[in-house]
């Protein structure tokens, strides 16, 4: 496989062959490199659509009343903001972290199955131009919400679902290649003497990834086929009037789907157990019981699905079982945030951006699991169910979780990536307007939530008016403020202090013993790790 | 140049490879089956605790009638959304004893001028009574098909059982009627 590497017969130096010239370097390139970039510069795209789509959502929302868009309009906007940004946005970005940094950290030359991962990075652009195409299609595009509950998503789909269905399928079969590429890179291209211990987090979480991912998206790509019979061939999976039964929909979509919430903050957890450590000038506190709490957390997440359906009637020992299932899930994520907090203590702390997002991360996530909590109270959750109490615990989980756990990754990297040092003011500037626009916009959402305010709803009682309109200021101050990120990223690309090879003091691992930016091939001979030390819980490693 | 042996490393490695490839597809086509699996699963699962209303198979007690005890059992009939026929019971409640074996007839009607075939589609509330309501004949067995203006009138068969909990004092039967004339045309169901 490595051989395709090797035939690149380019303009090269010394020792290491050249990218080809043009459109097709992009096109046709199997360096995991490039190929990380372009997965990263995709995955910003998606962001700043679905985010310009969260605009309209608040735009809407601004004031109670219909004022800009129609219901029907509003409904395919919530719906494509959520899959874009879950599919299109957070899985992609960390699947370009993984493809960049993964064999820089294992000291391998590439992924192990470089042609496939080009293949698995194209088909995104097609399932997410096939997505968006839907919204100029006749009857507008998928408006039953991101989990496409049967029959919304079946009888009373509009005309354009099948496209929607055929796009997730790509998505899928992306996803599920670019798992398997990650699994048996971390398995089988791991340098000399490099134990499954010594691997930094990153890598292990990814590998914990690669599994959910290799067994759940084929579950979603079953749902979505079931769909797909129901609505052209003529079976019932979902229909009660063949026999079928609209709640079974639940239970296949949410088998995938609460994997795939771990899915989206895992590699984040194992960005900020590399970047916490560097900044505190400290090893990580617990490495061994960080790989168990991942584990651990990846174990539960396939046996908590139906708290996400307690209203549907299950029965009460049902219930008992999800409830106390899913509030067993906060003992190692417990242990992780414990980690996270004593690598700090008494360290040399200082808060350069990246450090600033992974604070911040570790704070902000702490308190979207608190309210994961509460929902996960059966009782409570019939109140809190389909309200905008939601809304707010899950944009706490994955905005400042999922998207603040890649902003720290981006910014820790870019030396690497760029051989530049970034613009230090202006990336604090970008971390305190999202902090800030972040909080305003989902914080008060608890409040509305909790006070029966529904969500995906395009007008709501004078009540809520207040809240609606911070929360909306918020969601334009963190949307604007994107694009100073965007800026940050080509400023630093073009130009900036020339960076080491090891920028941050005190981090550690095998991607920075490469020269900034990194070359187009790396580790063509592997580094020898027979000596270095496992890792040992506590701080005695050094 | 240590060429030769990092050469030599990377066949053994792609070898391991497609190894690892194939057991991880596996898994992927494994896990597809899966997401089908849970079809038959979901029933058994609801048959076997009497979730989601879907009632118990025959009754397999002594037909012992338990006449100090006396539980309300209500009837609802619902047409599914675009159904035009007149569905309903001949009566929305009676008192039942556990252990006896009672009948209700259902009234439909096709007001329209073509003949139309229908699915009717029954659920039992509180859910975790319907393990104990066993039905021995129901028109939802079968799909029925009305000519135009045709009314018939459709028996259900039951018995409660009599190790129905205590606290349940009420029942709920409650049918929903489907329009099937364009999945089943009337012609094929007259046939068999």
């Amino acid at each position: 496989m490595s051989a395709v590497i090797d035939s690149h017969a380019a303009t090269g130096h010394d020792h290491h062959h050249g990218p080809a010239k043009g459109l097709s370097r992009w096109l046709l390139t199997t360096n995991h490199k490039d190929i990380g970039s372009m997965y990263l510069w995709f995955s910003f795209a998606m962001f700043l659509l679905g985010g310009s789509m969260a605009m309209v959502i608040r735009a809407e929302l601004f004031q109670p009343g219909l004022q800009i868009v129609q219901p029907e309009f509003f409904n395919q906007m919530t719906t494509m903001h959520g899959l874009i940004m879950v599919f299109g946005a957070v899985m992609p970005a960390f699947v370009g972290l993984a493809n960049w940094m993964i064999p820089l950290m294992i000291g391998a030359p590439d992924m192990a199955l470089p042609r496939m991962n080009n293949f698995s990075f194209w088909l995104l652009p097609a399932a997410f131009g096939l997505l968006v195409s839907t919204l100029f299609m006749e009857g507008g595009g998928p408006n039953f919400g991101w989990t496409f509950y049967a029959p919304l998503s079946t009888t009373y789909a509009p005309e354009s679902v099948t496209f929607f269905i055929l796009a997730v399928h790509l998505m899928g079969i992306s996803s599920i290649m670019g798992a398997i590429n990650v699994v048996a890179t971390i398995l089988n291209l791991r340098a000399p003497g490099m134990t499954l211990m010594k691997m930094p987090l990153f890598v292990w979480t990814w590998l914990i990834t690669g599994f959910l991912l290799i067994a759940v998206m084929p579950v979603l790509a079953g749902v979505v086929t079931m769909m797909l019979m129901d609505i052209h061939f003529g079976t019932s999976f979902f229909s009660a009037a063949g026999g079928g039964d609209p709640v079974l929909f639940q239970h296949v979509f949410w088998f995938f789907g609460h994997p795939e919430v771990y899915i989206m903050i895992l590699p984040a957890f194992g960005a900020v157990s590399a970047i916490i450590p560097a900044f505190s000038r400290k090893p990580l506190f617990g490495y061994t019981s960080m790989v168990y709490a991942t584990a651990a957390i990846a174990f539960l997440s396939f046996i908590v699905w139906a708290h996400h359906m307690f209203t549907v009637g299950i029965p009460l020992t049902g219930e008992l079982f999800f409830m106390y299932a899913t509030m067993l899930i906060a003992v190692p994520t417990g242990v992780k945030v414990f980690n996270w907090v004593s690598t700090m203590w008494q360290g040399s702390m200082t808060f350069e951006a990246p450090m600033l997002f992974s604070v911040a991360f570790v704070i902000l996530f702490t308190i979207g699991g608190f309210s994961g909590l509460m929902l996960a109270i059966a009782p409570a959750d019939f109140q809190y169910h389909d309200t905008y109490f939601v809304v707010a615990h899950f944009h706490y989980v994955l905005v400042p979780g999922a998207i603040f756990g890649i902003f720290a990754s981006a910014y820790y990297w870019l030396p690497k990536w760029t051989g530049h040092m970034y613009d230090e003011t202006l990336a604090k500037l970008h971390f305190w307007m999202s902090f800030v626009g972040m909080n305003l916009a989902f914080f008060p959402m608890h409040f509305v939530g909790l006070a029966g305010m529904p969500r995906r709803i395009p007008d709501y009682n004078m009540m809520f008016a207040n809240f609606n309109m911070v929360s909306s200021i918020g969601a334009f101050m963190f949307g604007v403020t994107q694009l100073l990120f965007l800026f940050i990223v080509i400023k630093c690309i073009l130009g900036g202090r020339p960076a080491s090879a090891k920028p941050w003091d005190g981090a550690e691992g095998l991607e920075w013993s490469v020269p900034s930016p990194a070359p187009y091939h790396t580790f063509s001979t592997p580094p020898d790790m027979t000596d270095e030390h496992e890792h040992r819980a506590g701080p005695s490693h050094g | 140049m240590s060429t030769n042996i990092v050469q030599v490393r990377r066949m053994a490695e792609s070898i391991s490879t497609a190894r690892l490839v194939r057991y991880l597809l596996l898994l992927v086509v494994l896990m597809f089956g899966f997401g089908f699996a849970l079809v038959p699963l979901y029933e058994v699962m609801c048959q076997a605790f009497g979730i989601n209303g879907k009632t118990a198979g025959a009754y397999g007690g002594a037909q012992v009638v338990d006449e100090a005890r006396s539980v309300r059992v209500q009837f609802l009939s619902t047409n599914a959304a675009g159904m035009v026929w007149r569905f309903e019971p001949m009566s929305d409640e009676m008192e039942v004893h556990p252990g006896a074996s009672m009948e209700m007839l259902f009234i439909a009607h096709n007001p329209t001028d073509q003949p139309m075939s229908a699915q009717a589609v029954p659920s039992v509330a509180p859910a975790r009574a319907a393990a104990y309501f066993h039905k021995t004949e129901c028109f939802c067995f079968t799909q029925q098909v009305l000519q135009p203006g045709e009314t018939i009138e459709m028996p259900v068969r039951f018995i409660v059982d009599r190790d129905l909990p205590k606290d349940v004092h009420h029942l709920t039967l409650a049918y929903t009627l489907f329009d099937i004339t364009a999945r089943t045309p009337p012609a094929e169901l007259a046939g068999r």
